[in-house]
């Protein structure tokens, strides 16, 4: 509102130069000589309460307006008022709100507290704390935290983390497996994930206790060493201790609603939930519907692999059929059943029998299946130090310390120094002291534990001041040649399971047009061997291998071909003759080629050009 | 020997598919670069459109330069460098004189504006040699500072003959060489030569302080029209050398050498694209394959096209083995031997 200059901002510019247009609400209401004292004024009328707090003034010394707005949809924060550099909230006021005798309310209200919008904050010099105060300061934080929004505020000791880091890490609490409702038992979402043992972080900040997430946590408490092992945590990998995993650490659990319904079609014919019999078109053999009750339905409980089903349903034929010789018309039914993905398994949770909307039978069969950290799933601390299991090794194998304590996770060193996270350090530090004394420890952004306090505890309990400790390798049982920087961090695992992805291919499912292989996990799919790397085999003229990429292994035909005329031929089967539909010769050749090019030329023949295919013997 | 060699390419290797990725890769590192330069005014393009421009065949690039050196005994004399460009430097009619048209007495009359005419150095002398090169037959008069132009009768030129010929004469040239701009005297290891826009080098060749030898242009088809093919081909060559080395990436001048020998290889500059090289493909598969697919079957359609399937793209459509590598090797029986 400020820079677009609207027809009345134009208007008032030409009446009246020397004076400053006053605006309420985005409306040109009149002038005034002096926008600055206007606008002092109108403010101190505000923190005497005279006019409501919701009232924010702004003016604009450049282009003398002053705007006086009092709408909705206008964010504002709260700060604590300055003059003259001393803080509103003296002593004595403060002594009474801390006995309970001043409120929130009775402080804005008083104008120590005042509410801000985005265009007044143009005209405030605000501090972050009240020792920063300086005579041209005119606000301070409640909060210096506050600086932060919603996301971040969660995050432990982000003032001691480089900013991208911060906004990964913000991401990344997004993606992270948790306890994302209390009620997940009763719902049945599409797709959702519950940790089984989820922790609170020995490291918090305050904005984390406000919003009770210690109540749904979404990560645990990880013993972390920070060191190379073995190798296989190089660039972001980390060793995990399998016995740490078997207890149940990061131990999560994939629950998926499936749903199928009896629907209506044209002509009074409707689909059956029931057990399909044999005689049902495209019936899958009785294993597939082992697990189903009398109903049709599955039992609650009963585990399930790969496409078994879960609804055995039977829908009207697609096509009307003749009638039979009878004189009957025998309706053969069609398998619809509802049945697992290919490549899952898991467990009826629970199922629903309703309605739909539509008036029809509808039934929601909830699977779970556990999903057990394995090698190449994502976990994440704060910090946005993210990583992949790169090894389960066991516990016994994993590096020790004289009381017997193995890490959960080994992290490569390497993943400090160039991202400049050291947040996380210090959410170790603090983890540590933390679980040494008992305590929560308070992680918020700028007025949290320090490090000083945690050394102190440290040291108190007999521990290196700095978080370090010496080692013992778990292979060979020597003591390692430095110390190694450890203790608890806050780890999330994040929503990306290799179980969730994993695929593979050798042969499979082709597209019924191209007779190419299909596309995508879902469809059992290829991976496509596209046209620059199709360039780069020409590169290295490996013209057999090519041959056998964009042939064999894929869309090869034998097509028969007419040597007169050049038009694909067919057998007759009558006659057993190979024939020319064109020129009913019977001088006929099998060629091998790819069914796209047989596709091609058919296409080319629906312009109206016939292409010819002349053959000859390879010299 | 052994290195000579050791250097030589396999028999059947697909030189033109690395080249092309070999050229490729680093041209997708300078995308990314050559925008961060948006914006750098009056500059000659570099980087990836002037890697572009040299692909395209332009008729003319973008923003053409010439660079003339003098001869060896004028070395060092920034005097005589400096009379040369003036020399050069194109003056337009308009630039030193106003026209005026007389519709009723058949007339054109330019008068000379002496300041501007002094400033650049121009006669009226040298005016009237440049208006009697585009008035052709008709008849010119010279008194004082303005020249007169008297049409021929009716029957011969007609009236809408005035009009034109006064369009004609704002693009006389007075003084200079046709096309040369802006031209800056630039002293490099003790000598100095002039840099100006335009690409006009056959009409500065022969000026006489000028060093035939050493005249460089940027504009291929310029060399191509003065001096043939093969110089053209070493401009491409050259040109792109420059772009690469500019942006600090090392390609292997091999590569680059192929794809001007591609450009150049029937006595005319072509196109990489639609318009040159991959139109004048053998097959018609290849061409089909690669732009304007239906075009170029219809036309195939029309005169009875045989694709002999000679090439790579038309060998894989159909599934075949390509003839290239591994695929070219063919082993033949002697059946006479024993």
């Amino acid at each position: 509102m400020a820079t677009a200059k609207t027809k009345s901002q134009k208007k008032r510019a030409d009446e009246a130069p020397e004076k400053a247009a006053i605006y309420v609400n985005g409306n040109l209401m009149g002038f005034h000589p002096d926008g600055a004292s206007l606008a002092a004024r109108l403010r101190e009328k505000r923190r005497m309460n005279e006019l409501n707090y919701e009232v924010n003034v702004f003016h604009n010394e450049r282009t003398k307006e002053v705007f006086i707005n009092s709408d909705g949809g206008r964010v504002r924060n709260p700060y604590v008022v300055v003059e003259a550099g001393k803080s509103r909230l003296t002593p004595e006021i403060m002594s009474k709100v801390e006995s309970g005798a001043l409120s929130w309310e009775h402080l804005v209200k008083m104008g120590v507290i005042e509410y801000l919008d985005a265009e007044e904050e143009e005209n405030a010099l605000i501090a972050l704390k009240e020792e920063d105060i300086t005579e041209a300061h005119t606000h301070f934080e409640v909060l210096p935290s506050t600086i932060f929004g919603v996301t971040s505020s969660v995050l432990p000791y982000p003032e001691h983390n480089s900013a991208p880091r911060i906004t990964m890490a913000c991401s990344m609490a997004k993606q992270s497996l948790g306890l994302y409702a209390v009620n997940f038992n009763h719902r049945f979402d599409t797709r959702s994930y519950i940790m089984y043992y989820p922790q609170r972080p020995i490291v918090s900040t305050d904005l984390y206790k406000s919003l009770r997430l210690d109540k749904k946590a979404a990560g645990q408490n990880f013993v972390v060493a920070i060191t190379t092992y073995k190798g296989y945590n190089m660039g972001d990998g980390t060793v995990v201790n399998r016995n740490a995993i078997d207890r149940g650490l990061g131990r999560a659990m994939m629950l998926k609603t499936y749903s199928t319904e009896e629907r209506l079609y044209p002509g009074g014919q409707k689909d059956k939930i029931e057990v399909p019999t044999p005689d049902v078109v495209g019936y899958r053999g009785e294993e597939a519907y082992k697990h189903l009750d009398d109903d049709g339905i599955v039992y609650p409980e009963s585990q399930l692999s790969g496409k078994e089903v879960l609804v055995g349903k039977t829908s009207p034929p697609r096509f009307l059929e003749e009638i039979s010789v009878f004189g009957v018309v025998e309706e053969k039914k069609r398998e619809s059943s509802l049945s697992l993905k290919s490549g899952e398994k898991g467990c009826v949770d629970s199922v629903v029998v309703t309605e739909a909307p539509s008036g029809n039978r509808l039934v929601k069969i909830k699977v779970r299946s556990p999903k057990v950290p394995e090698v190449g799933d994502k976990f994440a601390s704060r910090h946005g130090q993210k990583g992949v299991i790169g090894l389960l090794l066991k516990q016994e194998d994993m590096p020790f310390t004289k009381d017997g304590i193995t890490p959960d996770l080994i992290l490569n060193p390497h993943a400090i120094p160039s991202r400049m996270t050291a947040g996380h350090l210090l959410e170790t530090l603090g983890g540590k002291a933390g679980a040494l004394e008992g305590k929560l420890m308070d992680g918020t952004a700028f007025s949290g534990n320090t490090e000083e306090d945690y050394a102190t505890v440290l040291k108190a309990k007999g521990f290196d001041e700095y978080g370090e400790e010496w080692l013992y390798d778990g292979i060979t049982g020597q003591k390692m040649q430095v110390k190694l920087f450890m203790g608890p961090v806050y780890y999330q695992r994040l929503h990306h399971l290799v179980s969730n992805k994993m695929h593979v291919r050798s042969r499979g499912p082709v597209q019924l047009l191209t007779l190419q292989p299909t596309e995508g996990r879902a469809r059992e799919g290829g991976l496509r061997f596209g046209e620059m790397e199709r360039d780069c085999l020409i590169g290295y003229g490996a013209s057999m291998l090519i041959r056998e990429r964009l042939l064999e292994e894929s869309d090869k035909t034998i097509q028969l071909v007419c040597n007169k005329c050049g038009m694909f031929a067919y057998h007759d089967y009558v006659k057993n003759k190979d024939m020319c539909p064109l020129c009913d010769s019977e001088d006929v050749s099998s060629i091998e080629m790819s069914y796209a090019f047989k596709l091609l030329l058919g296409e080319i023949r629906s312009m109206f050009i016939f292409p010819r295919i002349i053959l000859k013997d390879k010299a | 020997m052994a290195t000579k060699q050791s250097a030589k390419v396999n028999p059947y290797s697909a030189v033109g598919i690395v080249a092309a990725q070999s050229l490729g890769e680093p041209g997708t590192q300078m995308t990314m670069r050559t925008f961060h330069y948006a914006g750098v005014a009056e500059h000659v393009p570099t980087g990836l459109p002037r890697l572009i421009e040299l692909v395209d065949a332009k008729k003319e690039p973008n923003k053409s330069l010439v660079e003339v050196y003098l001869k060896k005994e004028y070395k060092g004399k920034e005097a005589a460098a400096k009379a040369l460009a003036k020399e050069m430097e194109s003056v337009l009619l308009p630039e030193v004189a106003t026209v005026q048209e007389d519709m009723a007495s058949r007339r054109i009359i330019i008068s000379l504006n002496e300041n501007d005419a002094k400033a650049l150095g121009v006669t009226i002398a040298m005016l009237k040699e440049g208006v009697k090169k585009t008035v052709g037959t008709n008849k010119v008069e010279h008194r004082g500072n303005k020249l007169k132009i008297t049409l021929k009768d009716e029957k011969e030129t007609p009236l809408k003959e005035l009009r034109k010929l006064t369009g004609k004469l704002s693009k006389t040239l007075v003084k200079g060489i046709m096309g040369i701009k802006r031209s800056v005297v630039i002293k490099e290891k003790g000598e100095y030569f002039i840099r100006a826009s335009g690409c006009n080098i056959k009409e500065i060749i022969p000026l006489p302080k000028v060093d035939p030898a050493r005249i460089y242009t940027n504009s291929v088809m310029e060399i191509d029209k003065l001096f043939g093919i093969e110089a053209a081909r070493n401009a491409v060559v050259r040109e792109m050398v420059s772009v690469m080395e500019s942006q600090g990436l090392s390609v292997d001048i091999r590569h680059i050498m192929l794809l001007a020998d591609a450009m150049t290889a029937d006595g005319k500059v072509k196109s990489i694209g639609r318009h040159g090289l991959s139109g004048e493909k053998a097959g018609v598969m290849g061409r089909a394959a690669f732009e304007e697919t239906i075009k170029h079957l219809v036309n195939a359609s029309i005169v009875a096209e045989d694709d002999n399937l000679v090439g790579v793209t038309e060998n894989i459509i159909v599934g075949q083995t390509i003839p290239i590598g591994t695929g070219r090797i063919k082993l033949v029986m002697n059946a006479k031997k024993k």
